[in-house]
């Protein structure tokens, strides 16, 4: 019988443990959030049609061959590298041009690049032979470098960290020598300090702040500060939930945003924190043993790295919640409320889907 | 299939699938290392440093609000309300909360201006006020807001961020510049009192008591101040209250003064300056105690401006000074009375002793004539007729048998030449002249002449009207000098029935003989019943018996020998008009002293504003009596 469909689209192709360890992360963050958000309902909701979007998304990403996938890999990444430059033009955000302004919803070009960047250099390096020669190096570089610059001009230099690791975490994956990783660290080691000249004045605050944060404890240092305390005083099993008097009373900064953690850690303690951390650990190792047993060589740095950025934005988020790390703007992924980011991490997962359902049969 | 033939070798699938596997168990080892790390961080924090936290997270969350007591109301004798706490609206500021920093301030200042009236001393105000806060304190712009400027900040305050109108409780006094002298009044909390009080129970209080009652009282009228723990969000909002001590409200007070004789007695000074002190010689309480001019009260509760200050410091007649507590006047002819029952009680006269007024005294060797008020002489004359017609060759003749020293020591049993301890401070301690003192302090013998001069209240003697007042209550309760009080009783929250304070008692005045007091309140009694008294206008038309002394003081030192003719003098310069008086005689109730600045005689000016006052006190006080 002659399929009216693509080849394709045939059976489901899912990866059951993904999923329930991607809806036991979203379901925690749905409760935390209704507690962060000072118990509105209507937040709460808006997240879910997100996350409900997102999970759509991933679903249908899911059915698509990873070689379709690679096929539209350029198409992605020149359209986010052109949104980004609209952004340049015509972006709208406070004091700041992350946002795109697209009509129906709002629409964060740089949130896009940490899945195209990584797509594009694993579309790049799939042909090439590896470990990538310095001229596959190099041309990987340029790949990740300008979207990343252009991210940090926004300025969002998390993201733009963000972005440039994933496109790195690819190119380790891929097998470059150790020698010229280290090269590479040192280099950036001794541009710490042309960082420091080039960036904005509210981003050398940051820094200071993080560096002591008690210098200032009613200016720079109270997100830090405050936050700690929530954290601290959650405890080994926390106040419990809704009873986070640091949450509830509005102590801590941007609560269901970036420093939706620090709810969490102080309505449910130490055993929360440990359990999300668990989720997030075995999402990671589901997500290297998919790219382990995926068909191809970009099907697998893509796998890998996106299993790498998503530990990268869970160490960032965590360490400035509780103050190790300085405070970036990085979501705590699928928990902080917010649209994009959800959506974006969610079509990763949907690539990852994609890659275990079409991967090839040892057996 | 072209691009694989560009790199140089070629693709070994197997072998890149065996270094990904390394280089993902590399990473996964690193991922779990720096996990490891992070969780390392949460349990530092969540188990180690829990208590810490947890006391941050408590004191964050909960906040010690004091709960202000209500200050005390004051009645008078008759439970009129004489100062009450009203209900008010005070405009407040945050300056933390004020968008825009300095010059954002000044913007909202000038807005609110639009909206409120507002002065360059109210705004001045502020700003001195602001250094004694902190920026997230709230500041006080503007006590006691029109219901108009309530209204129309309400209506804007949306766009006035870090302004807000809070209710308070506003001392009000309903009589005004009647009572000022004797409830002072409340004002601003400043750096000096809070020195001066238990900090911890004026944490939350804003003003204190400044002068008069209300700062003798301060601690009773004041209360215990309460605290709440009161659950607050990072913007100070009060959500919810966790445990609540409430406040003690400050004791009522219930003054002796009666506002009815307080008034009369200001009423009959009409516009001219002086004081009138009646004080019960039964028990020693302050019935009225007046001075005139005073000011409004209420005006400096609300926080007074620059200008209206000074248009009260420069007022004729010193409005803000307290005549009748500290003004020094000397008591001529009044002193008296004083002077005569020293003579009997000395034995130096019998109240019938006769001592001969040919309108002149001299000393034995000297030329210095010292006159009586009329030039011919009164003629022969006993202590009584000497009270009754104020002769001064009598008293002149008593002073010079007496000596200063004698003298000294004997008035000062009546309270002369030291403060009286009424319950007000700032009282004055008037002069009570003797060698000691001129030695001491002006150091230089002293005179006969002086001493004749005593006899009569002049030269050196000053006394208060409060102390002339409390003198003649000693005078006619049998000698028990009181410690004045205008405190009559006082009503603790919480406490049905008020608890009578008792005026102390300084001195018992021992009496050698009674008839020799009797004496001179006879002599008292002729100065305004007698054919020839001095004071015969107090009782005309009275209901009751009143007895009393004339005097005048002098304020234009005329050479003793000159006789002076009152029309010639301006009025600044005139003699102040002196009157002592008690009634009924029978069994006195009231003791009074009249002093009408610069009103010439004592008969004319200062006797009648005592009558006024006699007979706002006695018909009322009459009348009670008749009661069953």
């Amino acid at each position: 019988m002659k399929r009216l469909l693509p080849a394709w689209v045939g059976a489901p192709r899912l990866d059951p443990t993904l999923l329930v360890l991607l809806m036991l992360i979203i379901s925690f963050g749905l409760v935390v959030l209704y507690s962060a958000s000072g118990q509105d309902m209507a937040v709460v909701n808006r997240q879910a049609v997100r996350l409900g979007f997102g999970l759509v998304v991933m679903l249908v990403i899911s059915q698509v061959p990873p070689r379709i996938l690679r096929a539209w890999t350029p198409w992605l990444y020149g359209l986010g590298i052109a949104m980004l430059l609209a952004t340049w033009v015509l972006g709208v955000g406070r004091g700041t041009q992350r946002w795109l302004d697209l009509g129906l919803f709002r629409f964060q070009p740089s949130e896009m690049m940490k899945l195209a960047v990584p797509m594009m250099v694993a579309w790049y390096l799939h042909p090439r032979v590896l470990p990538p020669a310095w001229k596959t190096t190099g041309i990987t570089l340029g790949i990740l470098l300008i979207p990343a610059l252009l991210i940090a001009r926004q300025p969002d230099l998390g993201t733009a960290l963000l972005v440039a690791a994933s496109g790195i975490f690819t190119l380790y994956l891929a097998g470059l020598r150790w020698r010229v990783l280290f090269g590479f660290a040192g280099l950036a080691a001794a541009a710490a300090p042309v960082l420091w000249l080039v960036m904005k004045e509210y981003q050398r605050d940051r820094v200071r702040t993080f560096l002591n944060p008690e210098a200032d404890p009613l200016g720079h240092g109270w997100n830090i500060i405050q936050s700690k305390i929530a954290v601290g005083s959650g405890g080994l099993t926390g106040k419990g939930w809704l009873n986070g008097t640091q949450s509830n009373l509005e102590f801590i900064p941007e609560r269901h945003t970036d420093f939706i953690l620090a709810v969490l850690s102080e309505e449910f303690g130490l055993v929360g924190v440990l359990i999300l951390m668990l989720v997030y650990m075995l999402l990671i190792a589901r997500g290297l043993h998919i790219a382990s047993i995926a068909r191809d060589t970009g099907s697998r740095l893509l796998a890998g790295a996106l299993s790498l950025t998503l530990f990268v934005y869970v160490l960032v988020n965590g360490g400035m919640v509780s103050g190790i790390l300085p405070v970036v703007g990085v979501p705590l992924p699928l928990i902080s409320y917010g649209g994009t980011s959800a959506v974006t991490l969610l079509a990763g997962f949907g690539m990852m889907m994609s890659i275990y359902g079409h991967r090839k049969f040892i057996k | 299939m072209i691009s694989y033939i560009t790199d140089r070798a070629i693709k070994d699938a197997r072998e890149e699938k065996r270094l990904f596997v390394r280089r993902a168990w590399v990473g996964f080892i690193v991922i779990a290392l720096l996990m490891l790390a992070l969780l390392g961080r949460y349990v530092w924090l969540q188990v180690f440093a829990f208590d810490s936290f947890s006391t941050r997270s408590e004191s964050n969350r909960v906040a010690v609000r004091p709960v202000v007591p209500n200050r005390g109301m004051i009645y008078d004798r008759r439970g009129r309300v004489i100062a009450e706490n009203r209900p008010a609206y005070r405009l407040e500021i945050v300056p933390e909360k004020v968008p825009g920093k300095a010059p954002g301030l000044e913007a909202l200042l000038d807005e609110l201006s639009t909206l409120i009236v507002l002065s360059e001393d109210d705004r001045k105000e502020f700003h001195e006020s602001r250094r004694n806060y902190r920026v997230f304190d709230s500041v006080p712009l503007k006590l006691n807001l029109s219901e108009r400027e309530v209204a129309r900040f309400a209506v804007n305050r949306h766009r006035l961020p870090g302004a807000d109108v809070v209710p308070y409780l506003s001392r009000n006094y309903p009589y005004g510049e009647l009572l000022t002298h004797v409830l002072g009044y409340t004002g601003r909390l400043d750096a000096d009192d809070i020195a001066s009080v238990d900090e911890g129970n004026y944490r939350g209080t804003r003003t204190i008591g400044k002068i008069g009652i209300e700062q003798f009282q301060e601690e009773e009228l004041h209360g215990v101040s309460g605290f709440e723990r009161v659950e607050t969000n990072v913007r100070g909002r009060v959500l919810n209250v966790v445990e609540r001590q409430d406040a003690i409200p400050g004791t009522d007070l219930i003054l002796s003064i009666d506002v009815a004789v307080q008034q009369a007695a200001w009423d009959a000074l009409g516009d001219r300056t002086g004081s009138v002190v009646a004080i019960d010689p039964v028990d020693g309480s302050v019935i009225a105690l007046v001075s005139k001019p005073a000011y409004d009260p209420n005006a400096f509760v609300h926080g007074i401006s620059q200008r209206a200050y000074q248009d009260i410091l420069s007022a004729p007649g010193r409005p803000l000074f307290n005549r009748a507590l500290k003004g020094g006047y000397e008591p001529g002819s009044t002193l008296k009375p004083f002077v005569g029952l020293a003579g009997l009680e000395l034995d130096l006269v019998t109240p019938q002793t006769r001592v001969f007024s040919n309108g002149k005294f001299y000393i034995e060797g000297y030329s210095r004539p010292y006159r009586d008020w009329k030039d011919t002489g009164h003629g022969w004359v006993n202590m009584g007729s000497a009270l009754e017609q104020s002769v001064n060759t009598y008293f002149y003749q008593l002073a010079m048998d007496m000596g200063i020293d004698r003298m000294h020591d004997y008035l000062s049993q009546f309270g002369f030449g030291s403060v009286t301890g009424i319950d007000i401070p700032g009282e004055g301690k008037g002069l009570l002249p003797s060698r000691d003192w001129k030695r001491a302090v002006h150091d230089q013998p002293w005179y006969p002449g002086e001493t004749v001069i005593a006899g009569i209240g002049q030269g050196f003697n000053v006394v208060t009207p409060l102390q002339l007042a409390n003198a003649v209550a000693a005078l006619v309760n049998g000698g028990t000098r009181y410690a004045p009080r205008l405190l009559y009783a006082s009503k603790p929250a919480g406490v049905e029935r008020a608890k009578r304070t008792k005026a102390p008692v300084e001195l018992q005045v021992p009496i050698r003989d009674p008839g020799d007091w009797q004496a001179i309140l006879d002599g008292m009694d002729q100065v305004v019943n007698g054919l020839r008294g001095t004071a015969r206008n107090v009782a005309v038309d009275a209901h009751f018996r009143t007895a009393g002394k004339t005097g005048t003081a002098q304020v234009y030192k005329l050479a003793a020998d000159k006789k002076k003719n009152e029309d010639d003098i301006p009025e600044n310069l005139r003699d102040h008009a002196l009157f002592i008086a008690f009634a009924p005689v029978q069994a006195p109730r009231i003791a009074i002293a009249v002093v009408v600045d610069h009103g010439g005689h004592g008969s004319s000016a200062a006797a009648p504003v005592a009558r006024a006052t006699l007979d706002a006190w006695l018909d009322q006080e009459l009348e009670r009596e008749l009661l069953p």
